[in-house]
């Protein structure tokens, strides 16, 4: 496999033809979608996939003994199987199905803080998380008597590794639940690094990697963590499916999430016993098409390869830094060595959401806000910034066409 | 972008009068002698504002604001402390119910004739009823405002 450098074996014009939606107008104009880190566009592959299950063979999983029931349980189970060769798991059985990414991690603060850490232990978040790996630790510091540290960030928006370092003296820690990529700063921690730091103090580490597995080759294996969550509708998938992976030793010792149907192994009045990692943490009719649609994902964005999916989007987050950088007004809010496609910026004169509904009057969607970061952005004293990141489908041209509409938007509003 | 750029595929929304308002508002001021005040907060996007409030007899006196939002929100701060100038509380009331549903719906067929004057003034903001998301970017200083009138501290959330 020599994608990575030979670049025309990376067709972007073929690829956009694969996603249905990008013929769209927008008020007139093309679209110009520039707004995948908050959901990325569903290839026909995934529509194809989730349609022809609902025609041909639709039934629940698990129970049935009937023709369909069989067949689709192997559909949803093949997801398992793709989830596990995407990430390098050693085990099938340790890619746990959820609805989302912030449900992987607030299984991970119920039954792993809860079930396992023990009062007084301590957990690690760093200075740029997401609300949904901020609030879920919080819950469990108020239920359970656990500490929640902040590993702070640099002003370029990096991790502050020997602040980080420092967390650990007292030797309390005992989980570190750190993004992998920053949804508003586009930095990509260095996860080696985080996870010896942790392990040397006994701790173990959770990668938030919602928007770091479009952007990498994510192994699980190579990089050493113990749990690493993410969600199917960043990676081209459909809402309502993530993926919750976790050592399988890890997860055998942890409790229930919630509690239901499919996650046990018998139930009578005086107590039930949990079924076998995984489906002890898949209580209920799961997200069955969404798995199949998942499954569909996996197979096409391996398909393309991450080498060239990420050689091109490095290709066009360096056009991007380099025309917006150009932008007289426009500031590019962290400037990390170690990036993905994920670009946050102020104009002057102009607030983030009207600069937002201004580049969407010319048929450019980015998103703009606080991006679900509020204490990142209290830490670069910003109430909001506007935000574009970019998919596989996106191209140069659409970059340029952003650069243009903010030096419209700057002129209109000077 | 073209020296004759006359940006007409951006005006629906930011017409002439928000950009001037909200690049220049004449009430931006926190009122040092006042008889009510409350704040109005957009936890989704992070917009809040506070409203000072002078009664002169039994009408409104002078409405300052303090806001830290876009340029509808700005604007329609400042649009409001100018047109509520000299009302009564209940003209006042009156004139955010006409103006949110003009807000909403972009016209106000059931608008009080009474209020024509200041809904003519305040009807630039109607091309936010397009953008779902912005619509309470106008209305949050409104809330506020009523909010004070109400001797509340906070506007509550709609």
């Amino acid at each position: 496999m020599n994608v990575m450098t030979n670049p025309t074996t990376f067709d972007v014009e073929r690829i956009r033809r694969d996603f249905p939606i990008l013929t769209q107008k927008i008020r007139g104009k093309d679209l110009v979608f520039l707004d995948s880190a908050a959901s990325a566009q569903k290839p026909r592959a995934v529509i194809d996939a989730m349609v022809h299950a609902m025609e041909t063979q639709y039934a629940n999983i698990h129970r049935g003994l009937h023709w369909m029931s069989e067949r689709t349980t192997e559909a949803y189970e093949a997801a398992r199987d793709a989830a596990a060769t995407l990430m390098n798991a050693s085990d099938r059985s340790e890619i746990i199905f959820t609805h989302n990414s912030t449900e992987a991690i607030n299984l991970m603060a119920h039954s792993y803080g809860r079930g396992v850490m023990k009062r007084g232990q301590a957990v690690v978040i760093s200075g740029m998380e997401h609300h949904s790996n901020i609030v879920p630790w919080q819950l469990l510091r108020d239920a359970h008597g656990i500490e929640l540290r902040v590993a702070p960030i640099t002003d370029a928006g990096e991790l502050d590794m020997e602040a980080y370092g420092a967390l650990f003296a007292d030797g309390k820690v005992g989980l570190v639940a750190i993004t992998h990529m920053s949804n508003v700063l586009g930095s990509v921690v260095p996860a080696e690094r985080v996870v010896k730091i942790a392990h040397a103090h006994g701790a173990k580490v959770m990668f938030d990697g919602s928007q770091a597995i479009v952007h990498r080759k994510i192994d699980v294996q190579a990089l050493g963590c113990d749990f690493y969550a993410w969600t199917g509708h960043k990676l081209y998938g459909p809402t309502g499916i993530g993926v919750l992976w976790g050592r399988r030793e890890l997860l055998e010792r942890m409790p229930p999430f919630m509690g239901g149907g499919d996650m046990i192994s018998s139930v009578t009045y005086e107590q039930s016993t949990w079924a076998a990692v995984p489906h002890k943490f898949e209580a209920g009719t799961p997200a069955i098409l969404e798995g199949i649609g998942l499954k569909a994902a996996i197979d096409y964005v391996q398909a393309i390869g991450f080498d060239a999916m990420t050689a091109h989007e490095a290709a066009l987050t360096e056009h991007a830094l380099a025309r917006l950088g150009k932008i007289d007004g426009v500031h590019i809010v962290g400037q990390a060595q170690d990036r993905g496609g994920v670009i946050s910026f102020t104009l002057d004169k102009a607030h983030s959401h009207d600069v937002a509904t201004l580049l969407d009057r010319q048929g450019i969607a980015v998103r703009a806000g606080h991006h679900c970061a509020e204490p990142l952005m209290r830490r670069f004293n910003l109430d909001s910034t506007a935000r574009a990141s970019f998919g596989i489908y996106t191209t140069h041209g659409e970059i340029d066409a952003l650069a243009d509409g903010l030096i419209r938007v700057r002129e209109f509003f000077t | 972008m073209t020296p004759s750029d006359n940006f007409d595929d951006l005006r629906d929304l930011y017409q002439e009068v928000i950009l001037d308002h909200g690049r220049r508002p004449r009430h931006a001021v926190r009122l040092e002698d006042f008889d009510t005040t409350a704040k109005g907060d957009n936890p989704m996007c992070g917009d809040r504002v506070q409203v000072w409030v002078k009664f002169d007899s039994d009408t409104i006196g002078r409405v300052g604001f303090e806001a830290r939002g876009c340029a509808i929100s700005i604007a329609s701060a400042d649009l409001m402390a100018e047109t509520v100038q000299h009302r009564t509380k209940a003209d006042t009331r009156k004139l955010f119910e006409s103006f949110r549903e003009m807000a909403r719906t972009g016209t106000c067929p059931a608008c009080d004739a009474a209020l024509d004057e200041p809904i003519e003034r305040l009807k630039p903001l109607a091309g936010v009823h397009e953008y779902p998301s912005r619509v309470k970017c106008a209305t949050l200083p409104w809330h506020a405002l009523i909010a004070a009138l109400n001797g509340a501290k906070e506007a509550s959330s709609e």
